[in-house]
Order: C-alpha cells, then structure tokens, then sequence
C-alpha cells in the first residue's frame, strides 16, 4: 500500500459540508486536504448555456447523479423483509463529482424552528411523553436555536439568500414568515419575483387569513458578493434548476460560493478520484490514524491525518462509519447502538391545478427555490398538536419550478396515459398548470434504520448499505391534515380541476416516486452517548478526532429542507474544531 | 401554434419510408398499401436503425405510432422522429443498462414499490419483449403485432399496460411503462437526440425549449409566452 504524507486534516467528501470545512479549517491555518471520489466540475464549461437545458440528459437520464451502476442502497419495508437494490433512480437522487448534492439542488434555503432542534424535550413539555407513540424515538439536538442562530446567518450570507424576514430581534416583519425564531439580520437578498401560480396561491391563502411568504431561496435574485468575495449572477428564472447545475451563477453551490476562494488557498488540496473506503484506526480504537482510499488507477492508498471530517452524503457517512467500525451499529431488537439509527425521510403530497385558457401560468418560467410562496402554519409545532393525535408537520408550497415536458407535464386525472386523448389534454393542460404540495416532516422509529446489506456489493467488493424504512401512521395522519388545508387554498384558486397524490394507510413507500432527497439520520447528535453517535458539535463520541457533517446527524426529519440547518451546523462544528479543539485535541464534551 | 392537419395517407407513408428493411409483415394488409409505392421512391434519407432488426424496427413503429398518433393537434410519433430516438438510446450507456444497478442477485417478485428488478437492460428488455408480444400476436390475432389494425394494436398496447397479458419472461406493464416512458422522452427531448423534429413537440404545447431566459416576462402576469421555441444548436421555430 501507498503511504501518503501525513497531513492536520482530512475531508472525506466534498460537496457543501466539505467545501464549508475546507474554507474555515484552512483559515485557521493547519493543513488541509479533501478527498473527493468524483471528478472537478464548474460552472463553466460543465453546466455553460445552452447545453446545460437539456432535460433528457440531466433531467432524466440524471448526468450529475452519482452513477447506481458503480454503488446504490438496498431497501426494505420491515426488518423481517429482503432488501433489493435501488437499481433505478426513483424515490431520491444522490449527487456526484465536486459539489456533491449541492449542486443539483433546487436551493430551498430554511433554517429549522426553534422547536425543532429540542423536539423530543418540546413535545413532551407541551403534550405529555404519553403523546408520542412507544416506538418513536425522536430526541434533541443538544445544540438550541439561539445558540444555532449566527451560524444559520452566516451559511445564509454565504449564500446570497433572497427572502424576506418574519422575525428580526423579535419584531413581527409584514410579508415574511411569522412563524421564524428571532433573526439578528434580514437575508442578504430580497426575494425572487413570484411565479403567476405563486401569485394565485398567495393571494387564496391571504384570503383563508394565512400569511404567505416568499420562499427563501439560495438563488441570488439580484448580483451578489458573498463574504468570502465570492460573486454570484442574477437568476433569470430559466426553469433549469433542480437536478442540473445553474449557468448563470445564481444558485448558490460550493462552486459559486466557496471554492473560488478556497482553491487558490495555499494549505488546501483537493484530490478527486479519491474514493475513501474506510477510516483507519489506531490498536486501541480509540484514536483515528487517517483514512484508505482508492485512486482513479485502482490503487490503495494510505492517507495519515490528525483528524477526519466525513462530510459525504448522509447516507455514505453512515456507511463508512459502519465500515470502519466506528461507534455501535445500532440493533432495532434491542435498541441499543448508535451507528443507524433513526434513519428517516419525508412525505410529500402533491395537487396539480389545471385551469382554463384564460389563465396563462407559462410553467417553464421558474426560479428553482425562488418564485414560490410558503404557508408554514401547520409547520412544526406552529399549531395545537393536541386535538390532531400527531406529531410534526410541513408547509404548503405554491408555485413551480419549471415545465421540462418530459417530467413535468401533467395532465387532468381521468385523462388516458397515451394515444388521441392524452395528446389533447397535453396540448390543452400545459401553459395553464400549476402545483401546490406539501411538505412534511417523519418522525424516528425504533424499526427504521440503516446497516450493512449482507447480499449486495459496490463496484469495490464492499457491502452497500440497507434502508429499512415504511411510513407510520403518525406521518399519514400528518400528511392527510396538511393536505386537507392544501385543499383548502386550491379550491379557492378556482382551478377548473385538480388532481392529487396523496399517501394513504396502506400505502407503502414507494421507491418509484420522486419525493425529496432529505434523507437523514443514522450518525446522529445528541447529548447521551448511549442514544447519539456524535455530540452536539458533530464530533464522534468514540472516536473524538473523528467528526461527522451533514443531515446524517439529523435524530429525526423536520418539514422543512434541510440544506439551511446543514450549513448552519457544519458552521458551528467548525468553530467549535477551531477556537478549541485545534488547540486542545480531545472530546469536546466531557461523559 | 396551428398544425396542418395530416391525413391517413400521410402517416402511412411516414410509417412506410421510416423502415429500413421491406417490411414483408405490411404487404398487401389494406392500412398500408395505398403508400407503398410513393414510400420507395421519396425518402432516400430514411433513418437505418443500429439497433433494431428488422421486425423489432416495424413493431416500433407501429406501438409509438398508436402512442403518439398524428392528428390535427400536433405531430405524431413517426413524425417526431420517437423511433429514431429510441434506436439512438439503445447504443447509449442508457440502452446498455450504463445508469442502473445491474449486479444480481434479482428478485423480480419483490413488491413493485421497491422498483425495477428484472436482470434486462433496456436493449435486452426491448428485444426480449418484442418478440414475446409478436409471438402472442400470432397466436392471438395470426399476424405480427405491426400486421394489426390500429383499433386491434391499441386493444393490445391497452392490455399490455393493464398487465392483462403474460408475456413470457418479461412483465407486460414494465415494458409498456419503458416504451411509453421513452416515446415521452423521444417526442419532447431536445432534437439532437433524434426525436422532437422540427421541435413539433414543443410546439404542440408551447415550450420554448433552451430559451432558459424569463427575467423580464416574470413580470407580465396572465400573458402567454409569445416567442417560439428554439434548440440547444440553435434551431429555432416561431
């Protein structure tokens, strides 16, 4: 095997956790190296106009997704099933190359609600530990909003978020979400225009007496120069956001925020084709010596490393650390363990609004995050739980992204899926659609969790990791409430009809539908190494020069996207790793 | 956004000179014969498959062409060019099964929520699934699947997608949902993929293709899009 020269730190991954690391650890001066097992890729010449406005080749046939052919995940319903492969991209898309997931978002930038980060401490002080079902097992962060806040700001500024404030110092702002915990600062951006079905939802939802607001957006509505002096373009809403990277430098990515400035650092060095497999440690376990990886020749390679960020996606963090061996797999038989547990994902409904011909929605007109409004009154627990018999909840969103025709064209219910009919109804439906959906959090359960499949292998011989995951009946209570109000809105758009996807009891989950890519879970915080893998500042309790970013933290799913609260606490470890830990090797909590 | 309406003889004749091979199965069957004769000597250009035989080729052509079927409201499939599209995709990494997860053990039983399972990849479920339907045509109906009149061709299409027929090795609804899935893709994809000629699919509905460019007209409420759409080379169409 190779030994490389040793180095202070090493970035497993190099999508947004990796990148926000890369930048603040190298500030602090030490040694940086990432690891990425994609390749470079930019702004230009990878995603320059007009090439990148092709929906078939990113759209569908998914160019910046990670390649299934090489490492997938298997699935399975129920703990007593057999998990098969995710052979086909479906249910949640799982990024590739520098950039990572960050770069194919949509840009939906939300901070959590400050119930949200002490969840299991919040229900039970206003419900009562009787209101949560014996088998869920939601828990705290360990880390408050108000201690979050600048952290969630600065991620923001980096950003160019465009929105507007509903709460600055605890003043009710008009036109934002009222709903928001404090900010000290408005967003850096005011909001993108809304999309005309944005309009028509904001103006039904007022008139039921909610408070709609702009979706905040990491899509730059004017030009912007973020702290680091980065530059980001205005976004002309061109309807090509999620799923492909942003030609006009308005989305903010790692590539357009962060590495600019980052790359040309001196004690930084990115190696891509770099595709870790292991963290390694020294005889007693206690104590990471470095990583393993394989180069682009195939070759095994040692890399020595004082300290080890994994900062790949949620789901290859929690696979690594099952595959280093790193803090207990977790057990849904006993309980016990850290290493999977509470895994968890989102439900989403879905109404499309299909209006006559007088109502020109022009779909193609959108902003990716931006251009949409927001209802987040049954968000959290923005609204009396007790009387509903659930727990959690999501927003209301109106508007659209885009109408790329292979995807999204949508057509009245009823209407016949081929032949004379449906070609009708696709000539008539198309510029006078639009979509209102919901979206909602899922809880965490004794019996949904992640671990080695014992069958299926990646491209290098090493065993894929295993979803086991079903909706319960909290998540179907949820989404039926959430929808009924949805409901509500839409009738009063006056659409001529509507259709609905909607998950019912009994429905299982169904990889086959696009929901969301927020999956999360699996290497969480918290405050009790007994029922957390990492501590509040994402460091492992087992391995303390080992420390986790991204949603994998997560110890259960909250409604909103979770790209804000990522960001924001991949900020707060890194302070934590630069004002203490740098100078003081060792736990940053005491046990 | 007017199309010219296009009669019977048209799409016969588009169907006819879109095959490369003589298409022995259509001779003399009454659909198709008026066109035979002007299909030979006007289209010297016709698309010759890479991956298709034959017999695959004209069963093509006679599904996508009840899929999507010409008629006033916009070009058909043929038209569009699906076929071609299709033909291009199988020699891609797609076609090849380049995007999938393909390492076994399948489980082709498991609940269909958890997804596609078979061991085929598109070029190999195409070519298995053709022949299995040909094969249930001829037992059915004693002729090919593209020998059948087009209301009989739709009945079959219909129970294909139902999963009304069993085919041997392959799940009928899966393939149905593949063909249908890549005639959408043809017709509405970019044209330098072979399919979506003259942009006529985005023309049907009004998409204005990789204009990608609406900062002001976010600002007009209420008002249609006017400009046609145009293509990542550059063409364009008003």
């Amino acid at each position: 095997m190779i030994r490389m020269k040793p180095v202070d730190v090493v970035i497993v991954g190099f999508g947004w956790t990796g990148a926000i690391m890369g930048m603040e650890l190298s500030e602090a001066g030490v040694e940086v190296l990432a690891l990425e097992r994609g390749n470079y890729q930019d702004t230009s010449p990878d995603w320059a106009y007009p090439g990148i406005a092709d929906e078939l080749a990113y759209g569908i046939r998914g160019k910046l997704f990670q390649p299934l052919a090489r490492e997938t995940i298997t699935i399975r319903h129920a703990v007593s099933d057999t998990a098969v492969p995710y052979r086909q991209y479906g249910s949640f898309l799982l990024g590739n190359n520098v950039g990572g997931a960050g770069t194919h978002w949509n840009g939906q930038h939300y901070r959590p609600s400050p119930e949200d980060l002490e969840f299991r401490s919040h229900i039970a002080k206003r419900y009562g530990e009787k209101f949560m079902p014996a088998d869920m097992q939601i828990q705290d962060y360990g880390v408050g909003y108000d201690e979050l806040e600048p952290f969630l700001d600065q991620f923001e500024y980096v950003c160019g978020t465009s929105g507007r404030a509903g709460n600055l110092n605890g003043a009710i702002q008009q036109g934002g979400n009222p709903f928001e915990g404090v900010r000290k600062r408005a967003y850096p951006n005011p909001p993108v225009a809304d999309t005309q079905g944005a309009r028509l939802f904001a103006d039904a939802a007022r008139a039921l007496g909610h408070q709609p607001f702009p979706q905040p957006a990491s899509n730059a509505s004017q030009p912007y120069t973020n702290p680091y002096g980065a530059r980001l373009g205005p976004c002309n809403l061109c309807g090509y956001c999620e799923r492909f990277g942003c030609y006009m430098y308005a989305k903010a990515t790692p590539q357009t925020t962060i590495l600019p400035v980052l790359m040309r650092r001196k004690n930084f060095t990115l190696r891509t084709g770099s595709h870790v497999t292991r963290i390694n440690l020294d005889a007693g376990g206690k104590r990471a010596t470095g990583v393993t990886y394989v180069d682009a020749q195939g070759k095994e390679i040692e890399q020595p490393a004082e300290l080890v960020i994994v900062a790949a996606f949620q789901m290859h963090n929690v696979r690594l650390m099952l595959l280093s061996g790193i803090g207990k797999p977790y057990d849904p038989a006993t309980g016990a363990g850290v290493i999977g547990k509470n895994y968890a994902y989102q439900m989403m409904s879905s109404i499309g609004l299909f209006f006559d011909k007088d109502t020109a929605i022009n779909p193609f007109i959108g902003a990716g995050a931006g251009g949409s409004q927001i209802v987040d009154d049954f968000n959290s627990d923005h609204f009396d739980h007790g009387p509903l018999g659930f727990i959690g909840g999501g927003y209301i969103i109106g508007g659209q992204t885009g109408g790329r025709p292979i995807q999204q064209l949508a057509v009245p219910p009823g209407t016949p899926a081929w032949g004379a009919a449906w070609k009708r109804a696709a000539k008539d439906s198309y510029l006078h659609t639009t979509f209102v959906g919901t979206h909602g959090s899922v809880m965490a359960y004794r019996d949904r969790y992640l671990d080695l499949d014992p069958t299926y292998k990646d491209a290098f011989g090493q065993p894929l990791l295993r979803i086991t995951f079903d909706w319960h009946d909290n998540e179907y209570k949820m989404t039926r409430y959430l929808t009924e109000r949805a409901q509500e809105i839409v009738a009063r758009m006056k659409p001529r009809t509507t259709s609905q996807t909607l998950r019912k009891p009994g429905d299982h989950y169904d990889t086959r539908q696009y929901q969301t890519t927020h999956t999360t879970g699996g290497v969480i915080q918290g405050n009790d190494p007994a029922t957390s893998a990492l501590n509040r500042f994402q460091q492992s309790w087992d391995v303390p020069n080992v420390f986790v970013t991204g949603a994998s933290a997560f110890p259960q799913n909250l409604g909103y996207n979770p790209t804000g609260l990522i960001g924001g606490l991949t900020y707060w470890s890194a302070k934590a790793i630069r004002e203490t830990y740098l100078k003081h090797p060792g736990p940053l909590v005491q046990t | 956004m007017s199309n010219q309406p296009r009669s019977p003889s048209r799409r016969g004749f588009l169907r006819q000179s879109l095959a490369i091979a003589p298409a022995v199965g259509l001779l003399g069957t009454s659909a198709f014969a008026p066109t035979q004769h002007a299909t030979a000597a006007a289209q010297p250009s016709a698309y010759a498959p890479r991956y298709f035989t034959a017999p695959e080729w004209e069963f093509l052509q006679a599904a996508v062409d009840r899929l999507i079927p010409a008629n006033e409201d916009g070009p058909g499939a043929l038209e569009a060019g699906v076929p071609e599209f299709i033909d291009r995709e199988m020699e891609a990494a797609y076609g090849h099964g380049g995007f999938w997860y393909m390492q076994g053990p399948f489980v082709p039983d498991t609940p269909s929520t958890l997804g596609y399972q078979l061991r085929f990849t598109p070029r190999d479920l195409y070519r298995t699934a053709i022949a299995a339907i040909d094969d249930w045509c001829r037992k059915q109906h004693d002729k090919d699947f593209p020998a059948l009149a087009p209301e009989v061709r739709d009945e079959v299409l219909h129970q294909l997608e139902k999963g009304g027929i069993t085919l041997e090795q392959v799940p009928a609804a899966t393939f149905f949902a593949q063909l249908l899935q890549n005639t959408k893709e043809g017709y509405f994809a970019d044209p330098m993929y072979g399919g979506n000629r003259q942009m006529g699919g985005w023309k049907m509905i009004g998409f204005p293709g990789a204009r990608a460019d609406y900062a002001d007209w976010i600002e007009q409420p209420g008002k249609v899009y006017p400009l046609g759409p145009v293509s990542i080379r550059g063409e364009r169409q008003s």
